[in-house]
């Protein structure tokens, strides 16, 4: 905190106040203007949009026509989806196994690679190159590499173990063998994270550890991990974040159909393409960023609570 | 979203397999060239004539981009001859297959092209009543023209807004030379159907190839069973909404279905059909009911495909119906030069037009009966006569029906239904509350 004055703890509004008076007119035109311009940038580009998206998902529209054309049917839409939507349930169930398995499994893969790697063991750089060169593929090109081992009739797996497994095809299965093709391409990235938390961590942390005889495993749990605590947050964010906007790699398997329903899947069904239901895809949409509302309202609490201490 | 449509039959086989995904890929970057390309159009080729004047320039928006193989070739040979014939310049707009179809409601509201290649029948009806594109009726008659294209071509006002083009039927394919070795002969009702897939089975041979991953090629069957089993004027009021989709008459389409099952290939649901038409290229199948794009997933079969239309399965409403979908062209409302587009597709409807898109590539089957059919294989020869010879045309379920509930509604329905065939009654009254809130 700035404020070199504040002995104690003032509160935080004289202080602002206070540094506002000392600033001269260009620095407070410079600050205005660096305030001024994202916000404008925030209230075009997400608020408005979301907002209109709440509007739209209590109307009917096709897209075509102008405004007018909307058929304003209250919360139709929503009641639609909860009662006689059949993939609204399963969708919202998959995007929740999504984020849990995002969590236990790539996520501790990563961790632990990244620890071992971290070693300087003989040809680490390969390895990290290898496990890292997924992410650079797009998940639609991730979906499509994989369809090379899942296709049942012509697949690698089904090849080699000479079984008859419909991986894509199979509602019960489908979900995990997508959730794998996922993982290939996730745990690379918490890898990389991880890895350049390591190294970001003083040495001599570790070496005080060892000297008062802590295990290797303690000094990871105990000093190493606490100590990446602002990784953890970044790596927490971005596993929630992939598997909410989870779309990509089932639109290229089917297009988020049968065992495969996402909840961004759905929104794109009913938005995009021919189909035009706006007001349809509107709700679905809204459902989408209330649950997201949820976890970031969780996420700005932590990190809220993290800078008052 | 029904994109991978029949459609697919003008790709190349060697990209089908990729098509998918790749597609996928580039299409954000095909929309967005497509777009800037269409505007740039329009401010540099000054072709705004006002709609009075036919001889400026022509602006035409093609589904297909350049390097999709023969359906490119023959859309930009047939608008090369136009502007050689009449000397007015075509300004083309070449789009991605997909991508075109999938923007089509932005395409049209905003600044069209003045011709665009489109589809015949339901699809081209909502947007005549919509007022998207222009009354062509004064095109019509075109000499050549069948009866059955002109009513394609007929909005629900009586006039015509529509120019075929081309079409191509849904039929059972075969591999000759395996119907000789075995000895089996084309099925002409539900007894000889059910006498060969037994023989089939017997020589260890899936009788139907089935696949249904990318959720459209599985309405071709239920089309096909509609059709035979209640009729095509029953099939095509539920296509419309004027049916009820859990009504004894569906019910038992799907009720056959089920029974059909265990006849078809297993697990439709993680195949895509371009590895169904492989399993019958393999002899692992027998029989694959699908459009005459087989032949692209298949090419080195060409010569050894045959086919036969749909067995009758109820001998009161016969055998004489079948998918058969038509494209062709419209002219857009909101395109620049109306007159101009109207010479145009006055031309495109000729025989000389489907001529000279014929002219050196793999040909379509021309819509017009006074086209050249000299080129033709022995299959597209096979199904002008099946086409011609049909009592009832329809354009397949996801063209006849209202695009957002092919794709929301009966998409992940039969897909369910494939899955489990057992809750018929399930996914029936899902599809039947669905429908009531889509169709207002």
């Amino acid at each position: 905190m700035a404020a070199p004055s504040a002995k104690t703890k003032p509160p935080l509004g004289t202080a602002a106040k206070s540094r506002n008076r000392r600033l001269p007119p260009r620095d407070r035109a410079v600050v205005i203007a660096m305030v001024a311009v994202p916000t404008l940038f925030v209230v075009v580009l997400v608020w408005v949009p979301a907002i209109l998206s709440m509007v739209l998902s209590f109307g009917a529209w096709n897209g075509i026509g102008d405004l007018d054309q909307i058929t304003w049917i209250g919360t139709k839409n929503y009641e639609d989806i909860v009662q006689i939507y059949p993939p609204f349930w399963p969708a919202i169930q998959h995007n929740l196994i999504w984020l849990l398995f995002l969590f236990l499994g790539p996520t501790l893969l990563g961790m632990l690679l990244a620890v071992i790697l971290d070693r300087n063991m003989r040809g680490g750089r390969f390895y990290q190159t290898a496990f890292y060169m997924p992410v650079v593929l797009s998940l639609a090109l991730v979906g499509f590499i994989w369809q090379l081992f899942y296709s049942r009739d012509q697949g690698l797996i089904n090849q080699v173990f000479n079984s008859e497994v419909d991986w894509y095809g199979d509602s019960s299965v489908n979900l995990w063998a997508v959730l794998v093709a996922t993982a290939w391409r996730h745990t690379g990235y918490v890898m990389l994270i991880y890895l350049a938390g390591l190294k970001g961590v003083d040495s001599s942390l570790r070496e005080a550890a060892a000297m008062d005889g802590a295990s290797e495993r303690q000094t990871f749990f105990r000093v190493v991990f606490p100590v990446m605590r602002p990784i953890n947050m970044i790596v927490l964010v971005i596993v929630v974040i992939e598997s909410l906007r989870a779309f990509d790699l089932v639109w290229v398997v089917n297009r988020g159909t049968n065992g495969l329903e996402l909840i961004g899947a759905l929104v794109a069904q009913n938005v995009v393409g021919e189909a035009s239901r706006y007001g349809f895809g509107s709700a679905l949409a809204v459902i989408m960023m209330l649950i997201s509302t949820v976890f970031i309202a969780i996420y700005l609490r932590i990190v809220f609570k993290e800078e008052r201490r | 979203m029904n994109q991978p449509r029949p459609g697919y039959q003008q790709i190349p086989a060697s990209v089908l397999g990729m098509a998918a995904s790749r597609r996928n890929v580039l299409r954000g970057g095909l929309l967005t060239g497509a777009l800037l390309g269409s505007s740039t159009f329009l401010a540099a080729c000054g072709g705004d004539s006002g709609g009075g004047d036919a001889s400026g320039a022509v602006k035409f928006g093609m589904n297909e981009a350049s390097g999709a193989g023969p359906a490119f070739d023959r859309l930009a040979q047939m608008a090369e001859a136009y502007a050689k014939k009449s000397g007015v310049k075509v300004d083309r707009n070449e789009v991605d297959h997909n991508t075109f179809q999938e923007n089509i409601n932005t395409y049209l509201q905003g600044n069209p092209d003045d011709v665009f290649t489109w589809f015949a029948g339901f699809r081209m009806n909502e947007f005549a009543e919509k007022g998207l594109i222009s009354d062509v009726s004064d095109v019509w008659p075109i000499d050549g023209m069948a009866d059955s294209f002109k009513t394609a071509a007929t909005a629900s006002d009586g006039k015509q807004y529509f120019v075929p083009k081309d079409y191509y039927p849904w039929a059972v394919f075969y591999k000759k030379s395996v119907f000789e070795k075995f000895g089996y002969v084309p099925p002409t009702d539900l007894a000889e159907l059910m006498t060969l897939t037994k023989k089939m089975q017997g020589d260890d041979i899936t009788p139907f190839a089935f696949a249904d991953k990318d959720g459209w090629p599985a309405m071709g069957t239920f089309d096909i069973l509609n059709m035979r089993i209640n009729g095509f004027d029953f099939h095509m009021s539920l296509m419309a909404g004027d049916e009820e989709w859990d009504s004894a008459e569906v019910k038992q389409v799907f009720e056959t279905w089920a029974s059909l099952l265990p006849v078809h290939q297993a697990d439709p649901l993680g195949r895509t059909w371009q590895e169904a038409a492989t399993s019958m290229s393999k002899g692992e199948c027998g029989m694959y009911l699908l459009g005459t794009f087989v032949v692209d997933a298949i090419p080195d079969d060409e010569d050894d495909l045959d086919f036969f239309t749909f067995p009758e399965l109820d001998s009161s409403i016969g055998a004489t119906a079948l998918d058969a979908p038509i494209d062709g062209f419209c002219l857009s409302v909101a395109g620049k030069n109306q007159a101009g587009g109207k010479e145009m597709l006055k031309y495109l409807g000729t025989a000389e037009a489907a001529d000279a898109g014929n002219k050196g590539t793999t040909p379509f089957i021309a819509a017009n009966s006074n086209a050249t059919t000299s080129g033709y294989s022995a299959l597209q020869t096979k199904s002008a006569e099946v086409v011609g010879a049909a009592e009832n045309i329809a354009q397949f379920l996801d063209r006849d029906t209202r695009a957002d509930f092919a794709t929301t509604v009966i998409i992940p329905s039969i897909q369910k239904f494939l899955d489990d065939p057992s809750d018929i009654d399930g996914v029936t009254k899902s599809i039947q509350e669905q429908k009531e809130s889509i169709f207002v």
